[in-house]
């Protein structure tokens, strides 16, 4: 009987704390299974956030170093910079990569950094109960917009691929979610397409996923996907917002 | 011997911490302990600017000279402002172009010369505080003029190597003077 | 050994060059940017890594990074830069990371003034960043010590697994004195047993990580480390001790502050004053031994510090409070004199 479905190797086969239908478990899934499918998983360093995917250093088999919050692409940039030759990549929400780790991003970002960030937008903090994230939508209720946010009050959401597919250090930034299958698909397509854009030597790589918190958004885990497709992709339009194929360096002399 | 405190002071942009290098290197070039320390402050330019360096044969203590043995200025507001501190005995060069030496003190020992001038008239742009040391080195006894000459060797950039016949030369100026 | 002639903060990046550092992360700030630029300069022909970051807290995190997968990692500022190093520094000892930071001081609090100044002694002993933790603290005197301690502290920090700090000043950063350099073997521990740069599929895979849910893995966590800061303290100490055999008065200094201190003892003892000098050259760990040692036919103390006298406190609890501790200082940047300091031991000698 020949095997057609198992856990990839690169995701550890133990319980996760994540709530049900919250769909970490998916980006976790597919980022797995493309370490796999590459067969990088022994030369490959992760770097977890704060956030709810702070203890994803449990979860994924290859090394794995925890940030502090918003800091994990600076973390990562000495780890890249002290092992060019080994794969390293980022996996950040959003209160984590677009409010206090703004400047890491942008500056790992304009520095062509040659990481991949995979980025959580679910539009709340989830691990501190959910309060008003960067990328909380207008009106949204939250606990620390109890009254919807206010842009008059609490400013406009950060639309994080549109801000970095402006810098030149930027290779690569698409945003997919993970409500459909043809969606989690090509969330896959585009996380493998980071990876290699990594092997290649191109440059920075992001990938925003598009990504529930039924839990802290009062809703079941369908209402949720219900809400992700209806609210957040008119918002933060799902699509490549950068993919310069040649990479963002000079073919001769690089970045130095 | 024992510790030759020097103080060098004038306007940034007058070679007073090259100066001061220079006789940091004599006293490295002669084996001795030394200690050179820069004023520093957030202005780049035209700046006051002075700089200490200790010559010894003990290790050197507080290596910010209050009391110099030898001062050497190339500014008036810096005259006026180092002149008393200088130890009874000792030795001030200064460049009488620049400076009006008035002072009421009889126990040390004054040295003017119009370095400025003579820079000026021998095509030796910036080297008035080069021509103070060939003076320094002439009435001191802080190294000889053979070490002196490493010392530039040492201090001169490699890119700017063309200009240390123009040191030598405003050394020996200075020395005549 | 051939003697070169250097500022300090340039024998500070030289010295961790040759120590086997193979990474500075900075950002630039007065007085010790020659740091960085000379890392610039040096370090890619040493097969290394500058990179100016964006930030101080982006700079102490690339060295977590560094260090986290077995490299010896460097970054340097000076107090309004540490301070925003803090909290990766916390992060750092947390996960249990060899790093090496270097504190070139300047006047404070809030953004101060840019001479030299020791008021970020309770930073360094005490609590820089949040937690139960303890960092080695080098106090140099001389560019030569600069070179000995950065290289010491890459050492103790890979053997101790902890940062290890260089607590400088500007003036012992912007001043030029000979300094040779000795050899160093940067390859001294072993560090495949924690480090995560990649497990080749020969090993389960490594965790950096300073999180610990649980209140009793994280205090045994804590305890553990505690455990090594003993050993510190028993084995790590270091202090110079200046004509102490015979002092009536025993001066407390550290640093530049110490060179000060030493000139005016030196005329103290010229006009038949019995005064001598502690200088401890490890801050964290205090040396309490060497104090006790030092002080032991004192009939006084007097701490003199380049700060408003955070060092008395520490003092008075290594010699269990058993003799008077004076204190002469001056703040702000200003320099305290040896005219100064000679004048407080002649106040404090003649009640003696």
């Amino acid at each position: 009987m020949s095997v057609v479905f198992e856990r990839p190797h690169a995701l550890i086969d133990v319980p996760t704390h994540y709530c049900p239908g919250c769909t970490h478990g998916i980006v976790h899934r597919i980022l797995a299974e493309v370490i796999d499918e590459m067969g990088i998983e022994g030369n490959t360093i992760g770097v977890c956030p704060v956030g709810c995917s702070v203890m994803a250093y449990d979860y994924f088999n290859c090394d794995m170093i925890e940030a502090a919050h918003g800091r994990a692409p600076a973390v990562a940039t000495g780890v890249k910079r002290t092992n060019p030759d080994k794969f390293v990549f980022t996996y950040q929400g959003d209160g984590d990569l677009a409010a206090i780790g703004t400047a890491e991003t942008v500056h790992s970002a304009t520095r062509g950094e040659n990481i991949v960030v995979i980025f959580i937008n679910n539009t709340i903090y989830g691990m501190t109960g959910g309060q008003m994230a960067p990328t909380t939508l207008p009106g949204q209720v939250t606990q620390t917009t109890p009254f919807g946010r206010s842009p008059q009050l609490a400013g406009y959401p950060v639309k994080v691929c549109e801000m970095l597919s402006q810098l030149t250090g930027t290779a690569y930034a698409e945003r997919v979610a993970v409500d459909s299958v043809p969606h989690i698909k090509a969330a896959k397509k585009a996380i493998r397409k980071a990876f290699e854009n990594q092997k290649a030597g191109k440059g920075f790589s992001i990938v925003e996923v598009l990504s529930t918190c039924p839990t802290n958004w009062g809703l079941t885990p369908l209402e949720a996907i219900k809400r992700l497709q209806d609210e957040m992709i008119p918002y933060y339009p799902l699509g490549v917002y950068k993919d310069v194929e040649e990479g963002v360096f000079p073919a001769e002399g690089g970045n130095e | 011997m024992a510790t030759t405190e020097i103080l060098l002071a004038g306007f940034g942009g007058q070679g007073i911490l090259f100066a001061g290098k220079i006789l940091a290197y004599c006293g490295l070039m002669d084996n001795k302990e030394l200690s050179w320390l820069p004023s520093y402050g957030p202005e780049m330019r035209g700046g006051t600017c002075n700089c200490s360096v200790c010559i010894s044969d003990e290790p050197i203590g507080s290596p910010l000279v209050l009391t110099p043995d030898i001062l050497v200025v190339m500014n008036q507001p810096s005259f006026d402002k180092f002149v008393k501190d200088v130890k009874p005995g000792g030795k001030v060069f200064f460049d009488s172009t620049m400076i009006e030496a008035s002072t009421d003190r009889t126990d040390i020992e004054l040295y003017g010369i119009p370095s400025q001038q003579m820079a000026d008239d021998n095509a030796l742009k910036g080297g008035s505080n080069i021509i103070l040391l060939g003076k320094l080195l002439k009435e001191t006894e802080i190294c000889s003029l053979d070490t002196m000459k490493k010392a530039i060797e040492k201090v001169v950039p490699p890119k700017k190597a063309a200009l240390i016949p123009n040191n030598y030369k405003a050394i020996e100026l200075g020395m005549n003077a | 050994m051939e003697r070169n002639l250097m500022k300090g903060n340039e024998a500070l990046a030289e010295a961790a060059i040759r120590a086997g550092c193979k990474c500075f992360f900075g950002y630039p700030i007065t007085p010790q940017t020659e740091l960085a630029a000379y890392m610039a300069k040096r370090m890619h022909k040493a097969g290394g890594v500058f990179l100016q970051a964006e930030s101080e807290i982006a700079a102490i995190n690339m060295v977590l990074g560094a260090a986290s997968t077995g490299v010896r990692a460097m970054t340097s500022s000076s107090s309004p830069g540490i301070s925003l190093k803090s909290e990766g520094v916390s992060y750092i000892a947390g996960s249990d990371l060899p790093a090496v930071i270097i504190n070139v001081e300047r006047g404070g609090p809030g953004l101060g003034g840019i001479q030299p100044s020791q008021a970020d002694y309770w930073q360094a002993t005490k609590a820089l960043g949040h937690g139960d933790f303890q960092l080695l603290v080098y106090a140099p005197a001389s560019v030569q010590e600069m070179v000995d301690y950065v290289v010491k502290a890459f050492d103790r920090a890979d053997k101790y697994r902890m940062p290890a700090m260089i607590l400088a000043d500007g003036l012992l950063g912007q001043m030029m004195e000979p300094v040779s350099f000795p050899e160093i073997n940067p390859d001294a521990y072993d560090k495949s047993g924690w480090a995560a740069n990649g497990h080749n599929n020969a090993r389960d895979h490594h965790i950096i990580n300073s999180l610990y849910l649980q209140p009793d893995e994280l205090e045994r966590s804590i305890i553990d480390r505690y455990k090594r800061y003993e050993i510190i303290k028993e084995t790590e100490t270091e202090a110079e001790l200046y004509l102490t055999e015979d002092c009536d008065i025993l001066l407390c200094a550290f640093g530049a502050t110490a060179r000060v201190v030493k000139s005016a003892v030196n005329t103290a003892r010229e006009q038949g004053i019995k005064a001598g000098l502690f200088r401890p050259k490890t801050l964290w760990p205090f040396p309490v031994k060497e104090i006790n040692e030092a002080a032991k036919n004192a009939k006084a103390l007097l701490s003199v510090e380049m700060s408003m006298g955070q060092m008395v406190d520490d003092i008075k609890l290594a010699i269990n409070c058993s003799k008077p501790v004076e204190f002469f200082g001056r703040t702000g940047g200003v320099i305290p004199t040896p005219a100064e300091v000679l004048a407080e031991i002649k106040r404090i000698g003649g009640t003696l």
